[in-house]
C-alpha cells in the first residue's frame, strides 16, 4: 500500500538518475568560499563527513596571459608576470628578466645578482608569511594572521623605495634594476631584519608546538615522495615529502651558489610538514638576506654604484636622461614599443618560486614580441593531486589541505 | 663524469635510429624531434632506462605554426633527470586536420591537466585521456583560442573603442 | 569617434567639498531641551553607514591589498566593517576585488542576486571596473556589464588608502540615501536594465 502511494508521489517529482540510491552528498566548495583563497571550485562527494571523491574546476580567473604575451614586446610582458603569483611578484619579474637575459646572452654583474637575491628572498618570505598564517586562520587561529601581516607592510615599504609599487611590483629591468638602492631602502631593510625575527619567533611559538594545531594538521593530506614526483610537485610541497629538490641549489641562478643556506625537508608530506618546511624556509631566507647585505657592503668605490649590466639595446635609459636628452628618449621609445627585434631562439628558464618551480618557455622568431610564451605554473600542476590528498579524510581536513598547498588562483589559471 | 648531451644522443640514436631527428642544443638543452606515434615509447624508454632516468615531466605544451603545412601543431615535452640534473626537450609535430596524439597520463599523473590545457588552447586531441574537457576556458567555447588565426580581444565587446587603442577601425 | 558606452554614463560628483566628513557630527535636525528631531532616513543612514558588513569577493591581486587593508596597519575595522561575511544573505556591501572572467560572471551575478536590499557594490581595482590590463577574450570588461555598481576604485592594485576612500564614498551614499529609494520607479528601471527582478 505504501509502495503504491510512494510510486504515485514520485511521478510528479523529477529526481536526477540514481539520486535515491546515492549514499553520498554532493557538496560544492564553491568558487566563492572563505576557505578557498582564490577562485577554484571543488565538487566533493561526502559520505557524512568523509570525502569519497572530489573534482576540481579551475579557470574562473583565466586571463589569457599566454595569448596577451604574444602581442607584447619583452618589457611589456613584465607586468603580466607580476600577476602570476601576486603574493611574491618580484620572483616572477626576476625570473622573466633572467629568461630574457638568457635569450639575449647578457651576463649580470655580481652586485646586481646580490641585489636580486635580496629582493627574491624578501618576496619568498612575504609569500610564506601569507601561506603559513592562512593555514592558521583556516584552523581557527585568526590572531596569528594579524601579527605577521604587519611585517608584510615593512616588505612593501622596501619594494616601494626601489620600484615605487607595493604589490604588483614590475621591478627591475633586463640586466639589473632601474635605480640603485638608496639609503632609505637600506635603512628599511635593516629595520625589517632586526624586527621580523622576533615576530617570527612569536608566530612559531604560537603554532608550532600548539597541541590543537598539531592535532589538526598532523596526518592531514599526506602524500608519498614517489606520488608527489609523479604529480609534478615542486617547491615546499615536494620538500615536505622528503625530496630535497630546490632549484637554487640544484641549478644555481643569480649567484645563489655564493650563499650558505640549508634546505629544510620534511618526511610525510602532510600539512604539518608543509607548515614546518615553509617556516624554516623563512628563517633560511632571512639568513640569505643577511649574507647578501654583508656581501653588498663589501663593494667599494665605483663597484658600489653598479646596478645594471651594460646593455644599452635592452636596458631602458635612466629617467633623468629620458626627459632631457633626445637619444635617450628615442632609445626608451624603441625598447618599450618593441622596435628593437629580439633574436630568434627558444629558451627555457626556471626559478624557484615561492610555491615551486616557475618555468618560462620562450620561443622567439626574431620579431618584436615572443612567438610563443608559456609559463610552467607550479600551482596548476600540483593542484591535480588534491583528490588523492583528501580521499577518505574529513571535510575540515580538506580545507586545511587546500590552504597548505599555497594555491594562488592567478597563477593557476594564468 | 655525468650524463652529457652527447651520451643521451648516442643512446637515443642507438634505440630509435632514424626516428629521432632534428638534434640541436639551444642554450645547452638537448632538443630533438620524434614522429608522433612514438611519443609514448620514447617517454617509457627515458623513464625506464637506468642510465637516462628522466622521471620528471616538467612541462607539456603546444605551439602553432600555421605556415608548416602538415606539421602545424607541435607538442613540446620538457623532461628532467633529477639525480644527474639534466634536462631535455622533445617535440612531436602533428597535422592540424587530425591532431591525435597519445596521452602520457598513464606514465605521468601531472600530464592530465597539462594535456587538458593543450587541448583547450590548441585543439590537440589526446587519445586515451581520461577526461579531455576544457579546463581554463568556458565549457561552451567552440574554438581553440591560442591558434594564431584568432585575435586576443573579445570581438563581441562594445565599450572599447579600437581607435583609441591604436588598432584602427571603429569598435 | 562613436563610443556607445552603456554604463556609468552620468556619474554623480562626490559631495564632500574637499573636507573630511566627521563620523560623530550630528545630522541636521531640530534640537531642544532633551530632544533631537531629524529625518528618519538620516538616522537610519547614520546607523547603516557605520556598520557596513562587507562581502569580500576577492579573486586576485586586489584581494591581497584588501588583506593588507584589513590588517592592523590600515585597519578596515574602524569603519564598522570588522565582520566580513561570506554569505550574501548577511552582508550589505559587495566588494568585488580582482579580475572577473567570463566564467566567473554568472557566479558573481548569482551572489549579487542573493544579497538582500539595501545593497551596495564597490568595484575595487582596474579589472573589476573595466577589465584592467586584460583586454582578452576571457575577461569580462568591467563588472558593470552584469551588476549595477555604486563606487569604482581605480588602481592596479589600489593602495589601501584608496580602498578606504572608496568605502568612505559608499558611506556617504549610504548616509544620504532616501528610505524609499529601493522601491522607487527609477531603481526598478535600473534593475530591469540589468535583467534582475
Amino acid at each position: 500500500m505504501t509502495e503504491e502511494i510512494l510510486q504515485q508521489d514520485l511521478k510528479h517529482i523529477k529526481l536526477p538518475d540514481g539520486s535515491i540510491e546515492k549514499t553520498t552528498t554532493t557538496l560544492n566548495l564553491g568558487p566563492t568560499h572563505p576557505a578557498t583563497h582564490g577562485v577554484f571550485q571543488n565538487i566533493l562527494e561526502v559520505d557524512g563527513e568523509r570525502i569519497v571523491s572530489s573534482e576540481a574546476t579551475v579557470g574562473y580567473i583565466h586571463r589569457a596571459f599566454e595569448k596577451i604575451a604574444e602581442r607584447r614586446p619583452l618589457y611589456q610582458v613584465t607586468p603580466l608576470t607580476d600577476r602570476l603569483n601576486y603574493c611574491s611578484a618580484p620572483i616572477n619579474n626576476m625570473g622573466w628578466h633572467m629568461t630574457c637575459e638568457k635569450l639575449l646572452q647578457i651576463e649580470t654583474p655580481k652586485r646586481v645578482d646580490y641585489l636580486r637575491v635580496i629582493i627574491m628572498e624578501l618576496a619568498r618570505t612575504a609569500d610564506h608569511i601569507i601561506c603559513n598564517s592562512v593555514i592558521g586562520v583556516d584552523s581557527g587561529a585568526l590572531s596569528v594572521f594579524l601579527y605577521v601581516m604587519q611585517y608584510r607592510e615593512l616588505i612593501y615599504e622596501i619594494y616601494e623605495e626601489i620600484c615605487g609599487s607595493r604589490l604588483t611590483t614590475n621591478i627591475g629591468r633586463i640586466g639589473g634594476f632601474e635605480r640603485n638602492f638608496n639609503a632609505t631602502a637600506w635603512q628599511k631593510l635593516e629595520k625589517f631584519l632586526n624586527e621580523f625575527p622576533k615576530a617570527l619567533k612569536e608566530f612559531e611559538n604560537l603554532l608550532q608546538r600548539n597541541r590543537i594545531f598539531m592535532d589538526r594538521t598532523i596526518g592531514a593530506g599526506p602524500i608519498s615522495a614517489e606520488r608527489a614526483l609523479n604529480y609534478g610537485f615542486t617547491g615546499p610541497n615536494l620538500r615536505a615529502c622528503g625530496v630535497d629538490y630546490d632549484l637554487r641549489v640544484h641549478t644555481p641562478y643569480c649567484s645563489y651558489q655564493d650563499f650558505d643556506f640549508k634546505i629544510p625537508v620534511g618526511t610525510t608530506g602532510d600539512v604539518y610538514d608543509r607548515w614546518l618546511v615553509r617556516n624554516q624556509e623563512m628563517w633560511e631566507s632571512l639568513e640569505i638576506i643577511w649574507q647578501a647585505y654583508q656581501k653588498i657592503q663589501e663593494f667599494k668605490g665605483q663597484e658600489a654604484e653598479v646596478y645594471h649590466a651594460n646593455v644599452p639595446e635592452y636596458y631602458l635609459p635612466p629617467k633623468q636622461d629620458v626627459y632631457t636628452k633626445m637619444e635617450a628618449l628615442i632609445w626608451h621609445f624603441k625598447i618599450i614599443m618593441g622596435e628593437t627585434d629580439i633574436p630568434a631562439g627558444e629558451v627555457w628558464h626556471s626559478v624557484e618560486g615561492a610555491n615551486g618551480e616557475l618555468g618560462f618557455y620562450l620561443i622567439s622568431d626574431g620579431g618584436r614580441s615572443p612567438y610563443r610564451l608559456h609559463f610552467r605554473r607550479p600551482c596548476f600542476i600540483y593542484y591535480q593531486a588534491f583528490p588523492e590528498l583528501v580521499k577518505d579524510s574529513m571535510l575540515a581536513d580538506a580545507v586545511i589541505v587546500l590552504s597548505s598547498l599555497n594555491l594562488i588562483a592567478g597563477e593557476m589559471d594564468a | 663524469m655525468g650524463l652529457t648531451n652527447e651520451r643521451i644522443r648516442e643512446r637515443l640514436v642507438e634505440k630509435f635510429g632514424e626516428s629521432a631527428t632534428g638534434f640541436s642544443e639551444p642554450f645547452g638543452m638537448l632538443t630533438f624531434e620524434v614522429p608522433k606515434e612514438m611519443n609514448l615509447k620514447l617517454l617509457q624508454f627515458l623513464y625506464d632506462d637506468p642510465e637516462l632516468k628522466f622521471r620528471f615531466l616538467t612541462d607539456l605544451q603546444a605551439v602553432h605554426y600555421p605556415d608548416n603545412k602538415g606539421r602545424e601543431l607541435a607538442v613540446v615535452y620538457h623532461l628532467h633527470n633529477l639525480t644527474d640534473n639534466v634536462r631535455i626537450r622533445f617535440k612531436i609535430f602533428t597535422d592540424i586536420e587530425n591532431p591525435d596524439v597519445f596521452t602520457a597520463t598513464r606514465l605521468y599523473e601531472c600530464a592530465n591537466w597539462m594535456e587538458r590545457e593543450t587541448y583547450d588552447f590548441f585543439g590537440v586531441n589526446f587519445v586515451g585521456h581520461p577526461n579531455l574537457k576544457r579546463i581554463l576556458n568556458v565549457e561552451e567555447m567552440d574554438y581553440f583560442p591560442m591558434r594564431k588565426e584568432y585575435p586576443m580581444e573579445d570581438q563581441t565587446r562594445i565599450d572599447k573603442d579600437d581607435e583609441m587603442f591604436g588598432r584602427g577601425g571603429t569598435i | 569617434m562613436a563610443r556607445p558606452v552603456r554604463f556609468n554614463i552620468s556619474p554623480k560628483p562626490r559631495d564632500n567639498e574637499g573636507h573630511i566628513s566627521l563620523v560623530d557630527a550630528p545630522p541636521e535636525g531640530f534640537s531642544g531641551e532633551g530632544f533631537f528631531t531629524t529625518k528618519l532616513s538620516e538616522v537610519v543612514g547614520l546607523a547603516r553607514k557605520n556598520s557596513m558588513w562587507p562581502l569580500p569577493f576577492a579573486t586576485s591581486c586586489c584581494g591581497i591589498e584588501f588583506m593588507a587593508t584589513m590588517g592592523a596597519h590600515y585597519d578596515f575595522g574602524r569603519f564598522g566593517a570588522e565582520r566580513m561575511g561570506f554569505s550574501p544573505r548577511q552582508c550589505d556591501m559587495l566588494m568585488v576585488m580582482g579580475t572577473i572572467a567570463k566564467k566567473m560572471g554568472p557566479v558573481l551575478r548569482q551572489v549579487y542576486i542573493q544579497m538582500s536590499e539595501p545593497r551596495w557594490v564597490i568595484a575595487v581595482g582596474a579589472c573589476a571596473s573595466s577589465g584592467g590590463i586584460f583586454d582578452s577574450y576571457s575577461v569580462l570588461q568591467g563588472i558593470d556589464q552584469i551588476i549595477p555598481v555604486d563606487v569604482y576604485v581605480p588602481g592596479c592594485p589600489p593602495r589601501p588608502e584608496a580602498i578606504l576612500d572608496g568605502v568612505m564614498a559608499v558611506q556617504d551614499l549610504v548616509g544620504k540615501e532616501s528610505i524609499r529609494r529601493r522601491n522607487s520607479e527609477r531603481y526598478q528601471q535600473l534593475m530591469l536594465s540589468y535583467g534582475i527582478q
